[in-house]
């Protein structure tokens, strides 16, 4: 049996907000398997969007475990968690997070720049993942010229680029029409079975979430399986 | 990520942005420009009094006999007879003396046929003309020979020349002082006012010895000029000459000096030293507005991290560390500051240049001072870029991404 991808174990996290203590995750318990599609709903504030953060190494919590590709990620320091974030993640953003006035090439380019990539490579992977994501024809495109679902798709490239083990998508269907976001999530299931990705995606919305392989739900800021 | 992909980076972000960049680095355009023509003016300056200086003849010491007091009256500085020809040799032979000219000077009409012309009679010794730095247009100067013999002979300056002879040459024609026929030998070039504003082309030379005995009647001598080597020396034979006419006067410690010792090289001093203050009175002004061009620079880095906050979040979730986003800050006021240093040393040099060109003031640009003009361009860049870049570094992940 392989080892799980990642692997949370009893991970709690609070923040401050104007004076009040609140507990965002609670002994949250969670491994996920290489070439998994997991959703996490929930609704508004119960803590997705900071697990979402732990999960992608852009936080730390404040006491329980984290492993990821079998490191503990709860003991690095910042250049090694943007240097895991580079290798092993990929992030698509709600409200995709492009570089303004920056071209989709250009985008694309950005992750493989800070994982030290010669100029030649890099501009020939970047225009490989976003003509596989059919933009071949937008390479040049500003995001503000994009569409929304352009706009994602070179996202989507963005994360792929440097072939990491685990995409993270945080609400990737939230700010797009109801058309664009059957063809994300298409996307989405074709890179999990074709591809083997492993993908965790959070949501809340239920046509989405259908699409995946595992559901859970997060209810003030604990993991239950999805009923 | 490497030094090349880096400054890639910062000068795509700064492309973004032109007109906003174009106005920073306006900043230090203006700083480093005013500073280097202002530097260039000030030691153009400096130069200029150097060079005035220079055919003063500021290594020059004149000594001259003190004042008398008969009965309460006193005379003023040269009231005494107390210098003699022997303390003229004598202080010849110091060390680091290189002329001594001892003169007397009366004042006499000299005739020329039917012309004739109140002037200074100087009555001098060969080392006069190298104590005066004065050359001759024509003919020869007095020789050691005349001065033996008090021969009649005399040099004359351009003015007495003038006047005497119109366009005639003077040489070989004889003049009449006083009663006493003299044959011009010489005449002198040209040498204009004196820092005081006396006419010294107006006077005639003569023997010291031709003077003293045959014009005034007397043994002593009245000043004694004295050129040293260095101007390192003069103030060493300052003391030293002192401390030898006291000897030779028999001086005990309690009695004033007889002689009073006039330094030319003080005053020069003094105005190398204004000079120099005012080169760096115009240095530091123009400093000013370099810091300001810095100050712009922190400015608009402090603006751009606040407004790129997102981008910096998103760079980070990429997976930019710390120094990627610190460095690329860092390098954008770098080559703000920068550029502004190049396009400053040419404004410089062009505004340097228009200096000369349209008015008397010489302007003399080194290389050191551009050099340091850039350097301290790009410490700027640096000092004020590096605050905002910090800032920018420090930011948390999460944070800069969910900045609005």
């Amino acid at each position: 049996m392989t080892a799980p991808l990642l692997q949370v174990q009893a991970l709690h996290k609070s923040y401050v907000l104007d004076g009040v203590t609140i507990q965002a995750l609670r002994d949250i318990n969670l491994e996920v398997e290489p070439g998994e599609f997991v959703t996490i709903m929930g609704p508004s504030g119960s803590g997705k969007s900071t697990l979402m953060h732990i999960l992608g190494c852009l936080d730390v919590p404040d006491a329980g475990s984290y492993r990821l590709q079998d490191q503990d990620v709860t003991r690095l320091g910042s250049d090694h968690l943007a240097a895991l974030r580079n290798r092993e993640i990929g992030f698509v953003f709600q409200n995709f997070n492009l570089l303004p006035r920056t071209s989709a090439l250009e985008n694309v380019e950005t992750p493989l720049i800070y994982a030290g990539v010669g100029r030649v490579e890099r501009r020939q992977r970047a225009r490989a993942a976003l003509e596989r994501m059919g933009l071949g024809e937008r390479l040049y495109h500003l995001p503000n010229q994009l569409s929304g679902g352009q706009a994602q798709r070179v996202a989507i490239a963005r994360a792929l680029v440097t072939r990491p083990s685990l995409l993270l998508a945080d609400e990737p269907t939230g700010n797009v029409d109801t058309a664009t976001s059957a063809e994300i999530m298409n996307l989405l299931n074709g890179l999990n079975r074709q591809d083997g990705l492993t993908i965790v995606l959070i949501t809340h919305e239920q046509e989405v979430a259908e699409h995946a392989g595992r559901r859970l739900f997060l209810r003030d800021g604990q993991l239950e399986a999805h009923p | 990520m490497n030094a090349y992909t880096a400054l890639q980076l910062a000068m795509r972000a700064l492309w973004r942005n032109k007109t906003r960049a174009m106005l920073t680095t306006l900043g230090v355009v203006i700083g480093v420009g005013s500073v280097i023509a202002m530097l260039g003016i000030g030691s153009g300056a400096q130069q200029r009094i150097a060079e005035q200086l220079e055919r003063l003849g500021t290594n020059n010491l004149m000594i001259r006999p003190g004042s008398v007091t008969h009965g309460g009256v006193r005379t003023g500085a040269g009231g005494k007879n107390t210098l003699t020809l022997a303390d003229a040799n004598a202080i010849a032979e110091l060390p680091g003396v290189l002329a001594v000219a001892p003169s007397v000077r009366i004042n006499q009409q000299v005739r020329y046929r039917g012309s004739n012309w109140g002037t200074n009679i100087e009555g001098v010794t060969p080392d006069y003309a190298i104590v005066r730095n004065w050359p001759l247009a024509d003919g020869e100067f007095i020789s050691r020979n005349h001065v033996r013999s008090a021969s009649h002979v005399c040099v004359l300056g351009q003015t007495v020349a003038r006047e005497l002879f119109g366009l005639r040459n003077p040489l070989g024609e004889s003049i009449i002082i006083k009663s006493l026929p003299c044959q011009v030998i010489g005449v002198l070039v040209e040498k204009g006012a004196s820092a005081w504003g006396s006419d010294r082309d107006d006077a005639v030379f003569a023997p010291l010895t031709t003077v003293q005995r045959k014009l005034k009647g007397i043994t002593h001598i009245e000043t004694i000029e004295l050129s040293a080597g260095d101007r390192a020396d003069v103030f060493r034979l300052l003391k030293d000459i002192k401390q030898l006419l006291r000897q030779r006067h028999r001086l005990t410690g309690d009695q004033d000096d007889d002689f009073i010792i006039y330094n030319q090289a003080e005053m020069a001093q003094t105005s190398e030293e204004s000079a120099r203050v005012f080169t760096w009175l115009l240095g530091s002004i123009a400093s000013i507005s370099l810091l300001v061009g810095g100050i712009g620079i922190m400015n608009i880095m402090l603006v751009s991290v606040t407004e790129r906050t997102r981008e910096i979040g998103i760079r980070m979730a990429l997976g930019a560390r710390r120094r990627d986003i610190l460095w690329q800050f860092l390098l954008e006021a770098l080559v703000l500051s920068t550029t502004g240093g190049v396009l400053g040393v040419f404004i410089g040099l062009a505004g340097a240049l228009s200096v000369t060109h349209f008015s008397e003031l010489p302007v003399s640009v080194t290389p050191g001072s551009v050099l340091i003009a850039f350097l301290f361009a790009g410490l700027v860049g640096v000092f004020f870029g590096l605050h905002p870049a910090r800032k920018a570094a420090r930011l948390r992940p999460i944070e800069a991404l969910r900045y609005e």
